[in-house]
C-alpha cells in the first residue's frame, strides 16, 4: 500500500476502535456501572491510541526511506567513478533516480542499471515493511486501549493529556521552523566561509559569482570568482532609501490627516483603498514597474538629457515604495490614534491650530511609534524580493545614483539558487550566507524596533 | 525678567501680537491640510495607475483572435492506422489537412504565398483538431467549420501593433501576409473572441496558446496542502499559548519565535525549503507538497496572531459559564472559546491563504519556476502556480505574453478579492461583538 492508502487505513482502524469504544462503554453504562467520563471519550481514547502512534511512525517512514535509499544506492558507484574528477553524489543519484522513475536518456553504465533494480527490491521491501509496522502498531495499539476500556479507567483525563499534548507539539512547530531556518543557513554559511573569507565577503567591492569551474581552495584560481558583498548591500540600501523617501512622507501625511482631519466617511472610503495597495502581490508590483515605470522614469529621463538605465533603481525603489505605503500609514494611524484626546484637547485650550497641534503635541508623544513603523518598512523594503528580480536588474554595480541599475541580496539570492544547482559550490554556498546577513539585518531592525516602544511608550491611562 | 515682563503686557498687547500671526498660522495650518490631502491624492493616484496599467492590459489579453475555416476532414490523411488512437492521430497529416483549408480560404497558391500562408495559423490547430476528432470521430470524411488561434505575430498585427507602414523588412509579418490576412478578413472568417486558450491552455512558449490553467491547479494544489497544515496547527498553537501554556521561559521563547518568523524576509522560507525538504530529504522539487508546506510555515504566524485575538476577545464569563457547571478546561475550551472564536480564527486563516496565494519568491526556490506543460494531478506532480506562471511571463518580449500575464494577473486579483471580500464578510456577520 502506498503512504496515502496507508493513512486512509489507519483512519479507518481508529474510527472503529472509536466506535466499538464508545459502543462498549454504553454497554457497561447501561448494565448498571457509574462511568468516571461520558461514554465516548473510551472510544476517543482508543481511536486515538490507535492512530496517533501509527501516524507518527508512518511519516517517520516514508520521509526515513529515500534517506537510507541513497546511502545504499550510493555502495553501487564504482570506486574508479567515485575517484574520477567531478564527481558529484547529487549528480550520481540523480542518474540513478531517472532510470527508477523510467526516464532514460541515451545507455547507462552497468551499475546504474544495478543500482536501479536494487532500487526497485528497496522500494518494494520498504512498502511492505511500511504496510505491515503501520497497520500492526495501530491495530495493537488501539487493542490495548480498548481492553482498558472500564468504569474506573479516567478516559477524560487520558484524552485530555492527549490533546494537549498535541497542541504543546504544534506550537514547538514554531520553534522548529527556527531551528530548521537558522541550522539551514548556518550550516551552509560556514562552508561558504571556509571557501571564501568572512573579510572578503563583508568588505569586497566586486560581486562576480559567475566562474562557476573555479573552485577557490587549493585550485590556485584565485581571483576569478569574487564575492564580496558591498555592491549588493549598497544596491538594497538604495533601493531601500528611494522606497522610503516615497513610502514615508506619503504615508505619515495621510495617516496624520485620516486620523486627524478626515470625516468618518472620507476615513471609511480610503483606509480600504489603500490597505488595497497592501494586499497586491509583489509579482504583480514587479511587473507594473518592469514594464510600466521603467520606461517611463527612462522616456522622461531620456528628454531631460539624462542617461537612465533600463534597470534603474529608481523604477524598482519607486514602486517598492508605493507597496509600502499602506504599511507605514496602518501602523502610524494606530500610533496617532493611541494619543490619548486630552493632550488635543490640552493644546486646543492654549488656542493651538489644529497643526499647530498635531505638529507639537501628537507627534511627539506618537514619535517612537512612528519610528519603529518606519524601522519595520525599512525591514520590508530590504527583505521585499519580487520587485527587485522583477525590475532592479543583476548587474553588481557600486553606485549610489538611484538611475543606474544596482542589484540586490534578494536578488542575487534568488537568481543563484533557482534552477538546479549543486551544493557543493561556493556560487551555490554564497546565496546562504547572503541570506545569513539579510535575517540579521531584518530581525535587528525589527528587534530595535520593538526596544524603541517598549522604552519610550508613554503610558496614558 | 522676561517672566516679569510676559506678566506685565497688557490684554490690548496681547490679543493684538496674537491677532498679528495669526494669518500665518492659519495659512500654515491649510498648507499642512493640504500636505494630507496630496498625500493621499498621491497614494490613491498610485492605485489607479497600477490598476489602469494593469487592467487596460489585461482586458483585450482575455481575448485573441481566431481563424474559422472550412476544413475536410479526410480520414486516409487524418488517421493512417484507422484505429483513432493518439499515435494514429500523431501519424497523420493533420498540420496538412489545416493548411490545404487555409490555403484555399485565402486563395494563396505558390511556393512562397504557401510558405507565408502557413505562417498564418497557430501551432496548436494540429492538436486542436485532433482532439477535435477524439471527441467525436464522425466528424471524419466530411467537412467541418473550424476555428483555430491565429499565430501571436498576426494577432499583434490584427491589433494594431505591428503596423502595415512599417517597412516590410522590419516587420515580422511579410506583405505576402498580410495580403492573406486581409483576404481572410474581407471574407469575415477571422474573429476576435474570448481566448479559451488563456483559461484552459497550459504552460507553453507560443504566446497564443499559452494559458493559465496548470498554474491554476497547481495554485489550489499548493494552497489546500497550506490550508491542511496551516489552520490545525495554527489554531492549536493559539489555544495552547493562550489557555493551557504556562507562563515560563519555554512559552515566552516560543511566543518571541512567532514573532520572529512574521518578520522574516519570505525569501528566507524558501531557502528553508531547498536546505532541508530537497537538500536533507532528498524529496523532489518543483512540487506542491513541499510549496504547501514552505507557505504554510510562512503563514502559520499570521494565523497564530489572528487567532490569538479571537480568543481573547471571548469574554471571560463565557469561560466562569462554563466552569462553573462543570465543565473541564479542554471542554470549556473546545466547546465554548474555540467556536465563538472561530470566526476571527477563519479571517486570520482566510488572510492568510490570501498571502500565501499571492507570493512568489520561496516557491522560485524549490524550483517551481520550471517550464512544465502538463497539468499536476497530485500534490506530488511537478507544477507551478499562478504568480510563478507570471513572474516566468513576465519575461517573454511577446506583446500577447504581455497581454496575458496582464490577463493572468487579473484572474489572482480576482481570486485575492474574492478571498478578501469573504473575509469581510465572515467578519461582519458571524463576529460577536461582546
Amino acid at each position: 500500500m502506498n503512504s496515502f492508502s496507508l493513512l486512509i487505513a489507519v483512519m479507518l482502524i481508529s474510527s472503529g476502535y472509536f466506535f466499538l469504544g464508545t459502543r462498549s462503554s454504553k454497554a457497561v453504562r447501561t448494565a448498571g456501572a457509574r462511568l468516571h467520563s461520558l461514554p465516548h471519550y473510551y472510544g476517543l481514547f482508543a481511536g486515538l491510541v490507535a492512530a496517533l502512534p501509527a501516524l507518527a511512525l508512518l511519516v517517520i517512514l516514508a520521509i526515513g526511506d529515500d534517506i537510507i535509499f541513497n546511502r545504499l544506492a550510493l555502495d553501487f558507484v564504482p570506486d574508479d567513478v567515485k575517484a574520477g574528477e567531478n564527481y558529484k553524489e547529487v549528480i550520481v543519484l540523480a542518474q540513478i533516480y531517472n532510470v527508477v522513475n523510467g526516464i532514460n536518456f541515451g545507455e547507462q553504465p552497468e551499475w546504474v542499471n544495478a543500482a536501479a533494480a536494487a532500487w526497485h527490491g528497496w522500494e518494494a521491501t520498504s512498502t511492505t515493511l511500511k504496510t505491515v509496522t503501520v497497520l500492526a502498531l495501530s491495530l495493537i495499539g488501539g487493542m490495548l486501549a480498548y481492553r482498558m476500556v472500564n468504569p474506573d479507567f479516567r478516559s477524560r483525563n487520558a484524552v485530555e493529556r492527549i490533546v494537549m499534548t498535541i497542541l504543546a507539539a504544534s506550537s514547538a512547530i514554531a520553534i522548529l521552523t527556527t531551528i530548521g531556518i537558522v541550522f539551514s543557513v548556518i550550516f551552509e554559511s560556514m562552508r561558504f566561509f571556509a571557501l571564501v573569507p568572512v573579510s572578503e565577503f563583508l568588505f569586497g567591492t566586486t560581486w562576480n559569482p559567475q566562474f562557476e569551474g573555479a573552485e577557490r581552495a587549493g585550485s590556485g584560481q584565485m581571483g576569478l570568482a569574487t564575492y564580496g558583498s558591498v555592491p549588493l548591500f549598497a544596491g538594497t540600501f538604495l533601493i531601500s532609501v528611494v522606497a522610503l523617501s516615497v513610502s514615508v512622507p506619503v504615508g505619515l501625511f495621510s495617516a496624520i490627516y485620516l486620523s486627524e482631519y478626515a470625516t468618518p466617511r472620507v476615513r471609511s472610503l480610503v483606509k480600504p483603498l489603500m490597505e488595497l495597495l497592501a494586499g497586491v502581490p509583489t509579482v504583480v508590483y514587479g511587473f507594473f514597474a518592469a514594464l510600466t515605470v521603467a520606461p517611463f522614469i527612462r522616456a522622461s529621463g531620456m528628454s531631460l538629457g539624462l542617461d537612465v538605465a533600463s534597470e534603474s533603481a529608481l523604477a524598482a525603489g519607486l514602486v517598492m515604495g508605493i507597496m509600502i505605503i499602506p504599511f507605514v500609514s496602518s501602523l502610524s494611524d494606530d500610533v496617532i490614534n493611541a494619543v490619548p484626546q486630552a493632550l488635543r484637547d490640552a493644546a486646543y485650550g492654549l488656542g493651538s491650530t489644529q497643526s499647530e497641534t498635531v505638529r507639537q503635541v501628537v507627534l511627539p508623544a506618537a514619535l517612537p511609534g512612528i519610528v519603529a513603523a518606519v524601522l519595520l518598512a525599512v525591514s520590508r523594503a530590504v527583505g521585499e524580493t519580487m520587485i527587485v528580480v522583477m525590475a532592479a536588474g543583476l548587474a553588481a554595480n557600486l553606485s549610489l545614483n538611484p538611475l543606474d541599475a544596482v542589484t540586490t541580496v534578494t536578488s542575487q539570492i534568488v537568481t543563484i539558487l533557482v534552477g538546479d544547482q549543486e551544493f557543493e559550490s561556493a556560487k551555490t554556498l554564497s546565496a546562504f550566507a547572503l541570506a545569513l546577513t539579510l535575517i540579521i539585518i531584518t530581525l535587528g531592525l525589527n528587534f530595535i524596533a520593538l526596544q524603541i516602544v517598549k522604552k519610550y511608550r508613554e503610558q496614558y491611562e | 525678567m522676561s517672566n516679569a515682563e510676559k506678566q506685565m503686557m497688557p490684554p490690548a498687547v496681547a490679543a493684538e501680537r496674537v491677532a498679528a500671526g495669526l494669518a500665518a498660522r492659519h495659512g500654515r495650518e491649510r498648507r499642512f491640510r493640504i500636505y494630507g490631502r496630496i498625500a493621499i491624492g498621491i497614494a490613491l493616484a498610485f492605485l489607479v495607475t497600477l490598476f489602469v496599467s494593469i487592467f487596460s492590459k489585461g482586458i483585450p489579453g482575455f481575448f485573441q483572435h481566431y481563424v474559422t475555416i472550412e476544413v475536410t476532414l479526410d480520414r486516409a490523411k487524418l488517421d493512417p492506422a484507422g484505429d483513432l488512437s493518439v499515435q494514429s492521430l500523431y501519424d497523420g497529416d493533420a498540420r496538412g489537412v489545416i493548411r490545404k483549408a487555409l490555403f484555399e480560404a485565402a486563395e494563396a497558391s505558390g511556393r512562397s504565398g504557401r510558405k507565408a500562408a502557413g505562417k498564418i495559423i497557430s501551432q496548436g490547430a494540429e492538436q486542436r483538431l485532433r482532439s477535435a476528432i477524439l471527441d467525436d470521430p464522425d466528424i471524419l470524411d466530411t467537412t467541418q467549420s473550424m476555428t483555430f488561434a491565429v499565430d501571436d505575430d498576426v494577432d499583434s498585427f490584427l491589433r494594431g501593433y505591428i503596423k502595415r507602414e512599417t517597412p516590410e523588412k522590419d516587420r515580422r509579418i511579410n506583405d505576402k501576409m498580410i495580403g492573406y490576412i486581409d483576404t481572410l478578413n474581407e471574407k469575415g472568417l477571422i474573429s476576435f473572441r474570448f481566448s479559451d486558450y488563456l483559461i484552459f491552455g497550459s504552460a507553453s512558449r507560443n504566446a497564443e496558446m499559452a494559458g493559465i490553467y496548470g498554474a491554476l491547479v497547481g495554485s489550489i494544489l499548493t494552497l489546500a496542502v497550506c490550508l491542511v497544515l496551516a489552520f490545525p496547527l495554527g489554531v492549536a498553537t493559539a489555544v495552547y499559548l493562550e489557555e493551557f501554556a504556562p507562563k515560563n521561559r519555554l512559552t515566552e521563547l516560543i511566543e518571541i519565535n512567532i514573532n520572529n518568523l512574521a518578520a522574516v524576509p519570505s525569501v528566507v522560507f524558501g531557502i528553508l525549503g531547498l536546505a532541508i525538504f530537497i537538500g536533507i530529504f532528498g524529496m523532489p522539487r518543483s512540487i506542491p507538497l513541499i510549496g504547501g508546506v514552505v507557505l504554510a510555515l510562512m503563514t502559520l504566524p499570521t494565523i497564530i496572531i489572528s487567532s490569538r485575538a479571537a480568543i481573547r476577545a471571548v469574554p471571560p464569563s463565557i469561560r466562569d459559564a462554563a466552569l462553573g457547571v462543570g465543565a473541564s478546561r479542554m471542554q470549556t475550551m473546545l466547546h465554548h472559546v474555540v467556536p465563538l472564536a472561530m470566526p476571527g480564527m477563519l479571517t486570520g486563516t482566510i488572510i492568510g491563504m490570501a498571502q500565501a496565494l499571492g507570493e512568489t519568491a520561496p516557491l522560485l526556490m524549490i524550483g517551481m519556476v520550471a517550464f512544465i506543460v502538463d497539468v499536476p494531478g497530485s500534490v506530488t506532480d511537478p507544477g507551478t502556480v499562478l504568480p510563478v506562471q507570471i513572474f516566468m511571463w513576465a519575461d517573454f518580449a511577446e506583446r500577447m505574453f504581455i497581454l496575458k500575464t496582464s490577463a493572468a494577473i487579473m484572474v489572482l486579483l480576482a481570486f485575492l478579492i474574492l478571498m478578501n471580500a469573504a473575509a469581510i464578510i465572515i467578519r461582519k456577520k458571524l463576529e460577536r461583538r461582546w
